[in-house]
């Protein structure tokens, strides 16, 4: 028997592709977002509207993750943005090759902001560097105040964690301060946003941080026509 | 379940060596950080699953967890985090930031006598 001592990288191939992609992003000056969440806290919803309330003073576009089907880029594209659908066939997040490839089914040169919506799933997307300039967490009120403390790495890693649907606290034993605290412990420096995307509460105060970010990045003059994909 | 995927590509870089050493390989170990979320035993599992017919078939993945590490923003002290006290075990204050999380690394190999 002998030992050979490698020291390799295992995920490489991704990570190469990671630093691709952030430096694609950087010559453009485009912040990237990567959104992360358990399936069905809103992402969607919440992109939809971030859309229709920064329609006319940020050009957005959207990379849609899911397992199955163009549902979501269709809602998105509703909502005015040009959005490209990727479908993992049953993987559980987006790699950055994948993502790599979509930025060329973008109008990606007219854009001021792209967001990824990664495939519905709180562990494992927070493994893949996709290039991404940030990555935020959406956690929703029925999902439960004990997220961040049982599922750590993300909100760890999050530039910002938004928490949504609270329009319906009240109808449940959702604990604001706990989740602030808990969110705090892991990263004094992450915004947190309360927001609820169906009712738009809050919705401002997200879109001008995300203004911000862009305007800090640079702020394209706004065309005219903007793309109806 | 994004074991699977990694248990691929754990494959391929034992494969890779393999060839380049002419041998068969026997145990390989591996090692990433704990906020890489890898579940150790879906990752065997799914290792064990992916090998059968290659050069790794049977070989035995030995793998090390590492703790992550913060560094804390007033004395600068570095320290291993713990999730249940987060605070700088040598000043006490609260605001640290989190290290990058040790990268999943193929370590070493065994292989076979020729």
């Amino acid at each position: 028997m002998r030992k050979v001592k490698v020291r390799k990288k295992i995920l490489i191939a991704n990570e190469e592709y990671a630093a691709k992609n952030r430096a694609f992003l950087k010559e453009r000056k485009i912040p990237c977002l990567n959104v992360i969440s358990s399936p069905g806290s809103g992402k969607t919803t919440l992109l939809a509207k971030t859309i229709e309330t920064l329609r006319g003073k940020l050009s957005i576009g959207v990379i849609e993750g899911d397992i199955q089907t163009d549902i979501d880029a269709q809602r998105i594209r509703k909502a005015g943005a040009p959005a490209h659908q990727i479908n993992t066939d049953g993987a559980c997040h987006l790699s950055a090759a994948q993502i790599s490839d979509a930025f060329h089914k973008l109008p990606i040169d007219r854009l001021d902001l792209l967001f990824v919506e990664n495939v519905g799933n709180l562990v494992c997307p927070s493994t893949f560097d996709l290039g991404e300039t940030d990555k935020i967490a959406v956690l929703s009120v029925p999902e439960g105040d004990d997220k961040p403390a049982k599922y750590p790495m993300i909100f760890a890693r999050a530039a910002a964690v938004l928490i949504n649907k609270i329009d319906i606290l009240a109808a449940t034993d959702f604990n604001i301060k706990k989740v602030k605290a808990d969110i705090s412990k892991l990263n004094k420096n992450t915004k947190i946003f309360l927001v609820s995307a169906k009712t738009g509460e809050g919705m401002k105060q997200w879109c001008d941080w995300l203004e911000n970010m862009a305007d800090s990045k640079r702020k394209k003059a706004l065309k005219k026509t903007r793309p109806r994909q | 379940m994004h074991e699977a995927t990694i248990a691929q590509s754990v494959l391929e870089a034992i494969s890779a060596e393999a060839k380049k050493q002419k041998a068969r390989p026997i145990a390989a170990k591996i090692s990433y950080g704990v906020f890489n979320a890898i579940n150790t035993e879906t990752l065997k599992f799914a290792f064990e699953a992916i090998s059968k017919d290659t050069v790794c078939e049977n070989l035995k993945l030995n793998i090390e967890q590492k703790p992550i590490k913060a560094k804390c923003k007033k004395c600068r002290a570095t320290f291993e985090f713990d999730l249940h006290e987060s605070k700088c075990p040598k000043c006490r204050h609260d605001d640290f930031e989190l290290l990058p999380d040790a990268p999943l690394l193929l370590e070493e190999i065994t292989f076979e006598d020729k």
